[in-house]
């Protein structure tokens, strides 16, 4: 390793010294890495504009950078409009039309999400590669039609499934999710909150896809349901699945994350390991550490002030105005270390202060 | 004193979600009920608040039984309460801005006058900014918009507040501003509070006592 002063240097540096010639000490470390597999998900320089009336411009998503492994299960939290949802969209081909996207988002395959067309999408991506747990599964399922007909329907397109095996692998369909059998004939309006949302579950658990993404999947329910539901998602993700869980629920994210990352006006400003986050040493990024600190089971106290508008982000650190480390320094944009994992998006992040004053 | 007595209530004269519910919440007195969704505690808060007429039972407002529910309540007991509900988009009207939206209750009591003073005064309280007032609901977030509907539910100084699980749908941030806009006002008019949600550190924290609408519906 160079002792390159900074990560946009040392980056081409590391990618010309990579080829596979490698001998001696970094032999053990390059067959590790050979052998792992790749990403399920790699997310590079992710960012989404919308092209508004009169020619103005709203940053959803900039520059966003994350891998997902598999077996790994990986928490966005932020508050509402901070583009947590763009992100999922813009996984999901979802996109309005005025939306431009720069940057790629990999699937192992390779496929790139935002640059495959519809046809991709909807033949081979959406339910196949990509399973979509929605925020409102009551919208999502189909009114008029049973949960049995849905889920008939979906093995039908997704796996090749015809009758009279149908039903049968409806039914293993709806077990996989916890639906009770004596349920599959109700249409979505009779099914409590819980059962629309394992119906949702299950339709999108059908097609294997290596790929979970859960987008406020526990939304209105309540504690003891949220539980469960994320539970359950975690159980599906097992050893060879990801599950991206885009929440407002910090308490949710705990229960099942690997990983957190948390977005503000459009970032990601925190890319952590849970149990560091929400244990010791806690958050690096001021924001994050508002946002944990608000917890009713902690200090119950709300990060002052509200979030820039995405149409009018602030030149510099768009947390400045609300945080009380905020200097100069902080009037040039911070950003996200590339490497390791894990880092903040702050010129003063908090631990790196605990630590430097333990040091 | 606000007094919940042996109320049953529902949408289904022969099935309702409350029944021979009773509870009191003290001057001042901050009292936060636990429950599943469905159980008929949001019911009970809007009977509580006059918005839906029980089929039996009372509710005594400061020594006073109710005499009317929705608009047939007596102005001053309808004026008593401030109520804010889980879904600010179901109860915001959508051609107001949100200052319009604040100001409706000052201008349906005819006090309209009051209006430019008490929004300026509110929106500080809740937390947004002077730009977001001319905006519309469609035009802000889920959590801006219920900061002005709690200001609206503020803006006749109520002595009761009913709060139906009003921070269910937001991230921790707007909850605690929200709870603390409340307080605040609380500390500063003296009103009681009943709270009604599922969530039961959230509750506890917030609230003198909570009490779980199991409790409620043995007796
Ligand atoms: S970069 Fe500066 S303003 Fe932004 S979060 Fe860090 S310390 Fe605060």
């Amino acid at each position: 390793m160079s002792g390159s002063p900074t990560g946009a240097e040392a980056e081409p540096a590391v990618t010309e010294a990579e080829p596979v010639t490698a001998v001696d000490a970094d032999a053990d470390a390059d067959a590790a890495a050979v052998a792992a597999p790749p990403p399920v998900l790699s997310v590079r320089g992710l960012s989404v504009r919308f092209r508004m009336r009169g020619g103005a411009h709203v940053a959803a998503v900039t520059d966003a950078r994350f891998d997902l492994a598999a077996g790994e299960c990986l928490a966005l939290v932020g508050e509402s409009g901070c583009g947590k949802s763009v992100l999922a969209s813009a996984l999901l081909g979802l996109l309005p039309e005025n939306a431009q996207t720069a940057g790629a988002a990999l699937l192992g395959d390779g496929t790139d999400l935002l640059t495959a067309d519809e046809r991709t999408l909807a033949r081979t991506v959406r339910g196949r590669r990509v399973g979509l747990v929605p925020q409102s599964p009551a919208a999502h399922l189909t009114p008029v039609r049973t949960v049995r007909s849905q889920l008939e329907e979906t093995l039908r397109e997704l796996t090749g499934v015809r009758r009279p095996a149908l039903r049968e692998a409806g039914e293993a369909a709806a077990e996989r999710a916890a639906f009770p059998a004596g349920h599959l004939d109700r249409y979505p309006h009779e099914l409590s909150g819980g059962l629309a949302q394992r119906a949702a579950t299950a339709l999108a658990l059908i097609g294997d896809a290596p790929l979970l993404l859960a987008d406020e999947p526990t939304t209105g329910l309540d504690r003891e349901l949220v539980d469960r539901t994320v539970d359950e998602l975690r159980r599906h993700v097992g050893d060879d699945r990801a599950l991206l869980m885009i929440t407002h629920d910090l308490a949710a994210a705990e229960r099942i994350a690997d990983r957190v990352a948390v977005m503000y006006a459009s970032r990601i400003v925190e890319i952590a390991d849970a149990a560091d986050f929400f244990g010791d040493p806690g958050p690096r990024h001021p924001y994050a550490r508002g946002l944990l600190d608000a917890l009713p089971d902690r200090e119950f106290r709300p990060v002052p002030g509200m979030p820039p508008e995405l149409s009018a982000l602030p030149e510099g650190c768009a947390f400045a105005a609300r945080c009380e480390r905020a200097d100069e320094a902080c009037a040039v944009v911070p950003v996200l270390p590339a490497e390791p994992s894990s880092g903040a998006a702050c010129h003063h992040p908090v631990a790196a202060a605990l630590e430097a004053s333990r040091a | 004193m606000l007094e919940l007595r042996s109320l049953t209530a529902g949408y289904d004269r022969r099935d309702p979600v409350v029944r021979e519910v009773s509870l009191t919440v003290g001057p001042g007195e901050s009292v936060g009920l636990l429950g599943p969704s469905g159980c008929g505690k949001s019911t009970l808060a809007r009977v509580a608040a006059l918005l839906h007429r029980p089929d039996r039972g009372e509710v005594v407002i400061d020594g006073e039984p109710a005499r009317g529910w929705r608009h047939r309540a007596p102005r001053a007991q309808r004026t008593a309460f401030g109520v804010v509900f889980q879904q600010p988009r179901l109860s915001a009207d959508p051609r107001l801005t949100l200052t319009q939206l604040i100001a409706e209750p000052l201008r349906a009591t005819g006090r309209g006058a009051e209006a430019p003073d008490r929004v300026r005064d509110l929106a500080r309280t809740v937390g947004l900014g002077e730009d977001l007032l001319t905006r519309r609901p469609h035009e802000v977030s889920d959590g801006q918009l219920q900061r002005a509907c709690l200001a609206r539910a503020l803006v006749l100084r109520p002595r009761w507040l009913i709060c139906d699980e009003m921070t269910a749908m937001l991230d921790a941030s707007t909850t605690a501003a929200l709870v603390t806009a409340v307080e605040d006002y609380r500390a500063d008019s003296g009103a009681g509070l009943l709270a009604v949600g599922h969530d039961k550190v959230l509750l506890e924290r917030w609230c003198d006592r909570t009490v779980h609408w199991d409790e409620l519906t043995r007796a």
